[in-house]
């Protein structure tokens, strides 16, 4: 109770130890969902709208990246980015973008695979329609993409909540250094193993917070995406 | 008034080696309202969907001031029998078409009001376009086909799910889109609403084109086999 009391007190007072550790780890993982965006949902999208040689696989392995492990995914970040691999020469490894890019890894095939699932039936509900005004191919994308907004939102926000809550490949390539490297996650996982529990409780309070944050909206948006598919 | 003329040769649509329509020799050359005629299963959906470039024949030709349908499906208004509706809001629906031909914001915005006024969907102009009842959809769906002045609109029995209201209100703006210049070609298997709106009938049976002839010739002349059959509801 009193470690209880404790962690509150942190969260509420402002701590500013525990908020720099709150806002790099809301920055980490937002700029993994913007890369992931730019890239996974065109992608996606793509996937659903147009046939061509070779989709049936990458539809297969784009859904298996789904069950990544981070730590696999920190394993091969690291070795991309690690002195001696093909990208060491950039001096990214234990800095917040190799978490950045880690986490992008990680949330990429998510955002693909649920961007796909959101647009096929829309794609088969506007196919008539399409044809019949002869529609271009840039319209098409951009139509679907918006029409899908809510399940691509959706995409985005489990994207996110996979990201702020992976401890695994960001401890790898980010080295969870002390106010450089040092997220909600990986803090917890440290203090806890320090016998810190008040900060890890804190932190843990507010990862908790978030998750109930992210159903509440995907959830809010259910109700909206509802409203304009059957009109209730 | 030059009309935009519909000219098919030997056209033919066939699926696993079964020929489902024509082959239909036909030209088309005037304006006003062109009933196409005949039992479910007829051909007469795969016809209109044919001609208007949904996709091509098989064998043969269909072309529009002599190009190929599917080529200039940007020129015709589609009517479909059940609405396709995107997932946004009426007005959103109705400008569709106009940004498919890349007209600018400022015309489409005059556009869209007027065809929001003329089918009286403008107090539902940003309720979603799902909320709308079946008429509602329907005259939505009108609407969009005519936004951008098509010479043609083809109507793939677009009253089939009306109530007897919806079908007075949906013939209505039909004339109405007639009587502005527009050919409109109309599928309907209700010889009743044929007789109110054709200036001419096409009759198929089984993917035949059976008869070409103008409605009052079509509907008072003694007529044998399949197209009497129709006619007198034999089943």
């Amino acid at each position: 109770m009193e470690t209880l009391r404790a962690a509150w007190g942190l969260v509420a007072g402002f701590d500013p130890a525990l908020y720099a550790i709150i806002g790099l780890s809301l920055r980490v993982s937002l700029s993994a969902v913007f890369f992931s965006l730019l890239i996974g949902a065109p992608l996606g999208a793509a996937l659903a709208i147009w046939d061509f040689p070779g989709k049936r696989v990458l539809v297969v392995v784009s859904n298996a990246l789904m069950a990544l492990p981070p730590v696999v995914v920190g394993l091969g970040v690291y070795l991309l980015l690690s002195r001696a691999g093909p990208l060491g020469q950039f001096g990214l490894l234990f800095t917040p973008k190799a978490m950045i890019i880690a986490q992008t890894v990680l949330i990429l095939p998510i955002i693909l695979a649920l961007t796909r699932a959101a647009i096929l039936p829309l794609k088969r509900e506007y196919g008539e329609l399409m044809a019949a005004l002869d529609v271009s191919p840039l319209l098409k994308l951009r139509t679907l993409l918006w029409d899908a907004r809510i399940g691509v939102t959706t995409a985005l926000l489990a994207g996110f909540g996979r990201a702020i809550a992976e401890v695994g490949a960001v401890i790898i390539v980010g080295g969870n250094i002390n106010g450089v490297t040092r997220v909600m996650t990986t803090t917890i996982a440290l203090e806890t193993s320090k016998g810190n529990l008040e900060l890890a409780l804190a932190l843990g309070v507010v990862l908790i917070s978030i998750a109930i944050a992210v159903n509440a909206v995907i959830y809010a948006l259910g109700q909206i995406g509802q409203r304009y598919q059957e009109g209730v | 008034m030059a009309f935009a003329t519909l000219e098919l040769r030997q056209a033919e649509v066939n699926r696993d080696g079964r020929r489902l329509l024509g082959p239909i020799d036909l030209t088309l050359d005037s304006g006003g309202i062109t009933v196409i005629l005949g039992h479910n299963g007829a051909g007469k959906s795969l016809f209109v969907k044919m001609c208007h470039g949904l996709f091509a024949p098989d064998k043969g030709t269909v072309l529009w001031n002599g190009r190929p349908a599917v080529a200039t499906r940007q020129e015709r208004g589609f009517l479909f029998q059940t609405t396709p509706l995107l997932r946004r809001s009426v007005r959103a629906n109705i400008e569709f078409p106009l940004l498919a031909l890349g007209s600018p914001r400022a015309e489409r915005r005059k556009k869209v009001e007027a065809a929001l006024q003329q089918a009286r969907l403008d107090t539902h102009a940003n309720a979603p376009a799902a909320s709308l009842s079946g008429g509602e959809r329907q005259r939505l769906a009108l609407a969009r086909a005519a936004i951008a002045s098509p010479s043609v609109i083809l109507m793939d029995e677009p009253s089939a799910s009306l109530d007897p209201a919806s079908t007075k209100e949906l013939e209505t703006a039909v004339r109405d889109i007639a009587a502005a210049s527009t050919k409109v070609l109309l599928v309907t298997h209700d010889i009743h609403q044929a007789k109110r709106l054709a200036d001419d009938v096409l009759m198929f049976a089984e993917g035949a084109l059976l008869a070409h002839e103008s409605a009052d010739s079509f509907f008072t002349r003694p007529h044998e086999g399949a197209i009497a059959d129709f006619l007198e509801g034999r089943l």
